[in-house]
């Protein structure tokens, strides 16, 4: 009993505090959803939200780096950015293109820039 | 490639030239190949590599951090699920963090369920669609889906989600071997994935000027609420600029 108990904990765990408060946005938005038809206002409005919502936590990702990349100075995670959004208009806005010219500039910025 | 070339002529010219799939079967595996032949199968393979390689170093099993990415499904999430639980945080702190990070998928949800609804659709037929769903996932969904007929739309966008899991489940084990020879640039960089793809993707589907304004206005909204420390800033930043987006488009139309 102890045994399956300890094994089983930590995907308790999981579903507790990983897998519930992600899921019910989700579960949310799929109740929410249902009286609106395609093409109406509210679905105007609620996609400007989402994709606000998007812009903010894309801002906060650099601003505010995670894990190793905040070992890279916040000035060379900013060229990057731009560098890379500069990049995607460039090559006839390809997603690739921005991505990889974003990367390279990043890459290149941490080797170049003396960390603080 | 060729699937790539079609998409834009026909977005160029909606009204004429719609693509349909012979079957349901056909849809799902055109979903899957085009999620294949997009980026962000391998943004999210490069994303969940350093996913795993976080799991390794917080001494999560194999099983548990591919059970975390088929139902958590949401790569911040998953990044602030495995490093304070393994930083030995209070529980409820870490279902709370985790919650205010998954914010994004209600609006996301919302938006996406009517285009994938179609008159003969079952309520059951959108679970696994709404649980699908992620800032990869609904970017190219959106994009995609209003082309084709809608009772093909469900099977596709689920052949695209389909083939952005199996993306980043390869990506999180191969992460999670790897993860004591990665070097710390690599690890920056693969974080990096995230916020370039995402900020490059949304540009590219904000053709009308609503969704332009919206983006701009959360860029700039945004840091300064996260700056002066306001609870909750990404989704105020969410709300204010997707609302003042919104109204200024209405107030141009109006004008017209």
């Amino acid at each position: 009993m102890s045994l399956t108990t300890s094994a089983l904990w930590p995907y308790v765990v999981l579903i507790l505090v990983g897998f519930l408060p992600n899921e019910i946005w989700r579960w949310l938005g799929f109740v929410l959803a249902r009286g609106i038809d395609e093409g109406s206002e509210v679905l105007l409005w609620v996609r400007a939200v989402a994709t606000a919502v998007l812009a903010a936590v894309i801002a906060k990702l650099i601003f505010f780096a995670p894990g190793a990349l905040a070992t890279v100075p916040l000035s060379v995670r900013l060229v990057a950015m731009v560098a890379g959004f500069a990049g995607f208009i460039v090559f006839r806005r390809s997603v690739f293109a921005g991505v990889a010219t974003g990367e390279a500039v990043l890459i290149l910025g941490a080797f170049l820039v003396p960390k603080l | 490639m060729f699937l790539a070339v079609r998409f834009r002529i026909v977005r160029a010219m909606p009204e004429l030239a719609r693509f349909d799939f012979v079957s349901n079967t056909a849809a799902f595996f055109g979903g899957f190949r085009s999620a294949w032949l997009s980026v962000f199968a391998y943004v999210l393979f490069g994303t969940y590599v350093g996913i795993g390689a976080l799991a390794y170093d917080f001494n999560f099993s194999l099983a548990w951090v591919t059970w975390s990415t088929l139902l958590v499904w949401a790569g911040p999430a998953q990044v602030i699920l495995i490093s304070t639980l393994g930083g030995g945080a209070q529980l409820i702190e870490v279902a709370i963090a985790v919650g205010l990070s998954g914010v994004r998928l209600l609006p996301m949800v919302v938006s996406l369920m009517p285009i994938l609804r179609g008159p003969q659709t079952r309520t059951w037929q959108l679970l696994l669609p709404a649980h699908f769903t992620a800032v990869s996932m609904w970017v190219e969904s959106m994009r995609l889906a209003p082309l084709m007929p809608v009772e093909r739309r469900i099977p596709f966008c689920n052949g695209i989600a389909s083939g952005y899991m199996m993306a980043a489940m390869i990506g999180t084990v191969a992460g999670y071997y790897l993860a004591a020879r990665l070097p710390l640039l690599l690890t920056a960089a693969l974080l990096f994935l995230t916020p370039m793809s995402f900020l490059v993707s949304i540009t590219r589907n904000s053709s009308l000027l609503v969704d332009r304004l919206a983006l701009i206005l959360g860029l700039v909204i945004g840091p300064i609420l996260a700056f002066r420390n306001v609870e909750l800033d990404v989704m105020w930043a969410g709300l204010a600029g997707g609302t003042i987006a919104y109204v200024a488009d209405r107030i141009r139309r109006g004008l017209q």
